[in-house]
């Protein structure tokens, strides 16, 4: 991009100090300390907000008695992608959200970084804490090789089934590796992570786009979707086709694929108010952009977390609420975002005549949501669909019975952590429909 | 503002909190430092023959961050020399003339114990402690708690001092022993004015588990040591009350053993000590903690009305009864406040696992819901509870009397 209005690409050393983890590991000693505050609750209230129910007490035990692979296995036992989930996970509103020290005015346990400090502790080591089962002669192919697919190749492996992944980016690891932002896991972590859980034998075809489903009919017994959510929203105004109009998911998977050496725009709007609104928008910050976000509803019906927006508002992205856009201004390259102020009447938005306004800016950042990849998913005979999303059973299979699927692509968009859970269950749905009485 | 001047057994020192013999009053530069922290009074590390020392020497328990719950030490008394020391303690007396320096003593002979009382009270020394309860090293050599644990033995050298010393004599006793009073009516026959408790229990911290050897390694090898610090405390309370309520003993008592608090020491006086010494805390915080050890007793006697730390002494010993003298128709049960409640169910867990499974989780409820008709009223939930004043103990009142097991029905001997 040879814009004057857009940045230039920025240098390694200093762009890497910009995204530092905003949850750096923890020291021994810290981990040590952070873990004997734990009251090690009974039944306790982290275990049933976690989407995989780790047992925490009992992990964060562990590391407290200094038995870290110990803790290890704990965690991975129920969460395969314990390390990324422990840096990922919105953890304020799910486990730490739980803790009862709340009720104490006590701040919660770090759980989110004493499990990223156990989990790490086995990966470094290449400590191997799980075997590839007993062959059962089964084999599964798994569609995706992000949270879901990954949870349930290894799950599965364990099972003893021989399992292959086929995915169609470059590298493997989902919205780890194109979706989340890199100041929470970057691509060493998500390099290091998994060649760690895919030493237990799986294979992971990358660069291996599937077009026709059924070409893998003949050689799998079973093919578990984890194909996730498709490409960025439109939003249908004029001048969406300009140059500098980018799609939130497209906008963060360049910035991954790329290793953060990506320019912007001087001024950057994102539309919408979810997290992926706000992590491009704070990924466009610290590469350099003024950012605004303009969001159709008020402050209070933002869907992105209370602590994702302190994050952004830390990083002086701007908020404008109540605004809907009308149309992208430019010949060519953005310049400007003209915009209509809403008020809302119960929860219905409605456009307040005259009210319109430019915003300058030389990009524009569409975060509205995910199309579904319902065409992928027409391709399938006999699967059902409800707007979009693959409707499985308790066991995760679908309405064909040699599919099933998990994570994003039956939920709509969720957490990590959702999809880890989701890939886990398929696996054992998957072994219970493969070896019907043959297991005892 | 209470006055908490205090003269114990004839010594006078501007308040009771004086260290013990050990490593902090190893020389005159620690004690001075001491003294100026504000340190009423210190037992100098014990003069004797020189000794030699092993490297390394201390180990410690810790729970979960808490490091020092427990110290132990293969140290021995002093390895310096007879001069040196009086030396330094002459120094120490004439510059702080109204604080109590006592020397703490350890020989063989009869002859020596006499040179050096002479050369001490020479140099204005205010008392003696006798150290009968060094538990390692010098008690091989037949002397530390090897006099501690032969109450003749005790006697007999305590009159070899009190013969000749014109200053109190303090006799420090080894808690390793199966009954206290033995030594210490044994040290008050052989003359002495008081008696200062506990010395260090035989210990074995811990063992490496790396080099599976026990701590503190001396060259791969260990030795047994003297555990002190905050867990020794209970253990040095039930023989401080053995003593202060024996119808036989009459001396006064210095306390000893996990002193770190004002509370700590608070605790001491209401079960019977006149002064009480510090080590450990002083070894893991420095001198500093005797400001809020001071500040703290002086409040604590404000806010109950009393003038000196005297009229602490005893109040609870006097309350310490043998088991046979507890009331049997007295109960309490437990109330959990459901407001203060932070549902971690700790208490559940505790009673259904390690007690009367008087606790119960109600569908729809993270309050535990305590089963009063099976509860025994023992404590236990209110003590895992990490909330203050969330579970209390209530009294069950009933109209009858007070019944001790020698009246009780269940009791065979019970006419």
């Amino acid at each position: 991009m040879s814009d004057i209005n857009f940045l230039p690409v920025p240098e390694q050393s200093s762009v890497e100090k910009k995204f530092a983890k905003t949850k750096p590991m923890m020291t021994a000693s810290e981990a040590i300390l952070e873990s004997s505050r734990c009251l090690f609750c009974y039944d306790a209230p982290c275990i049933n907000a976690c989407p995989t129910s780790i047992d925490i007490p009992m992990f964060i035990r562990q590391i407290m008695t200094k038995n870290t692979t110990g803790a290890a296995k704990t965690i991975f036992t129920q969460n395969i992608l314990g390390k990324s989930c422990g840096q990922v996970c919105p953890t304020s509103v799910l486990c730490e959200g739980a803790c009862v020290y709340h009720d104490l005015n006590e701040k919660p346990i770090d759980i989110g970084r004493l499990q990223a400090y156990a989990t790490e502790h086995a990966i470094d080591n290449n400590i191997r804490l799980f075997k590839k089962g007993k062959p059962t002669g089964k084999k599964v192919a798994v569609i995706g090789a992000g949270p879901a697919g990954i949870a349930c190749a290894h799950e599965l492996t364990v099972m003893g089934h021989e399992v292959v992944i086929f995915e169609a980016n470059k590298k493997a690891g989902g919205l780890n590796t194109y979706g989340v932002a890199p100041y929470k896991f970057s691509n060493e972590d998500v390099n290091r992570e998994i060649k760690y859980i895919s030493e237990i034998g799986f294979k992971i075809k990358t660069n291996s786009p599937i077009a026709k489903v059924s070409r893998l009919e003949k050689e799998f017994d079973v093919i578990f979707i984890g194909t996730g959510l498709g490409s960025s929203k439109k939003i249908n105004i004029p001048g969406e086709n300009l140059k500098g109009v980018f799609g939130a998911t497209e906008f963060i998977h360049n910035l991954r694929a790329k290793e953060l050496k990506v320019s912007v725009g001087k001024d950057v709007v994102v539309i919408g108010g979810g997290n992926t609104a706000i992590d491009a928008a704070v990924e466009s910050s610290l590469l350099g952009a003024n950012v605004t976000i303009i969001y159709r509803r008020s402050e209070k019906e933002q869907s992105a977390y209370d602590f994702e927006i302190e994050h952004a508002k830390k990083h002086n992205v701007k908020f404008i609420y109540l605004t809907s856009p009308v149309e992208i201004l430019g010949k060519g390259n953005v310049k400007g975002l003209r915009c209509i102020k809403n008020k809302l009447k119960k929860s219905e938005i409605v456009s307040q005549k005259g009210s319109e306004f430019v915003i300058p800016c030389s990009m524009v950042i569409k975060a509205r949501g995910q199309e579904k990849m319902t065409d992928f998913f027409k391709s399938i005979p006999k699967i059902k669909l409800n707007n979009g999303k693959v409707i499985v059973n308790k066991s995760f299979q679908t309405a064909n019975p040699k599919y099933f699927a998990g994570g994003d692509c039956i939920n709509g968009g969720k957490e990590v952590v959702n999809a880890v859970a989701d890939g886990r269950d398929a696996a054992r749905g998957i072994d219970k429909f493969l070896m019907k009485k043959n297991r005892s | 503002m209470a006055n908490l001047e205090t003269n114990f057994a004839g010594i006078k020192s501007p308040n009771p909190f004086w260290l013990a013999s050990a490593p902090p009053t190893n020389t005159g530069y620690q004690v001075m430092n001491a003294f100026r922290a504000g340190w009423g009074g210190a037992v100098w590390k014990t003069l004797g023959v020189p000794i030699v020392n092993v490297s390394s020497r201390y180990s410690a328990i810790s729970y979960k961050n808490n490091k020092l719950m427990g110290l132990n030490n293969i140290e021995l008394i002093t390895d310096r020399s007879l001069e040196v020391n009086l030396k330094e303690m002459k120094e120490v007396k004439e510059k702080f003339p109204n604080n109590a320096l006592v020397a703490s003593m350890m020989f063989e002979k009869k002859e020596e114990w006499h040179d050096c009382i002479k050369r001490c009270e020479d140099i204005g020394i205010d008392g003696f402690e006798l150290n009968y309860g060094c538990p390692h090293g010098m008690c091989e050599r037949g002397m530390g708690s090897a006099v501690g644990q032969n109450p003749d033995v005790c006697e007999r050298i305590t009159s070899w001092v009190t013969d000749v010393a014109t200053k109190p004599v303090i006799v420090k006793l080894t808690p390793n022993v199966t009954d206290i009073t033995k030594p210490a009516l044994a040290a008050q026959r052989g003359g002495a004015s008081a008696v200062s408790l506990i010395n260090t229990i035989n210990s074995v911290t811990g063992i490496n588990l790396t080099t599976m050897e026990p701590n503190p390694t001396v060259a791969g090898q260990s030795t047994h040591g003297g555990y002190c610090g905050p867990a020794v405390k209970p253990i040095a309370l039930n023989m401080l009350a053995e003593l202060t309520n024996h119808p036989d003993f009459k001396l006064s008592i210095s306390g000893i053993g996990g002193i770190e608090t004002w509370q700590d020491a608070v605790e001491y006086f209401l079960m019977g000590a006149a002064s009480v010494q510090v080590c450990t805390a002083v070894m893991h915080y420095g001198f500093r903690i005797v400001t809020d050890l001071s500040s703290g007793v002086n409040n604590y006697l404000d806010s109950n009305n009393m003038e000196r730390v005297v009229d602490l002494r005893g109040i609870a010993a006097k309350k310490l009864k043998k088991w046979d003298q507890l009331d049997l128709n007295y109960k309490v049960i437990a109330h959990i406040d459901p407001e203060k409640c932070i549902s971690c169910q700790l208490c559940y867990i505790a009673c259904e696992d390690g007690a009367h499974q008087s606790i119960a989780l109600l569908p729809n409820s993270r309050i535990p819901l305590i089963k009063e008709d099976t509860c025994v009223g023992c404590n236990l939930c209110s003590l895992v509870c990490p909330v203050e004043n969330c579970i209390s103990m209530v009294e069950v009142k009933n109209k009858k009397k007070k019944l001790v097991w020698a009246n009780h029905p269940a009791n065979p001997s019970c006419i």
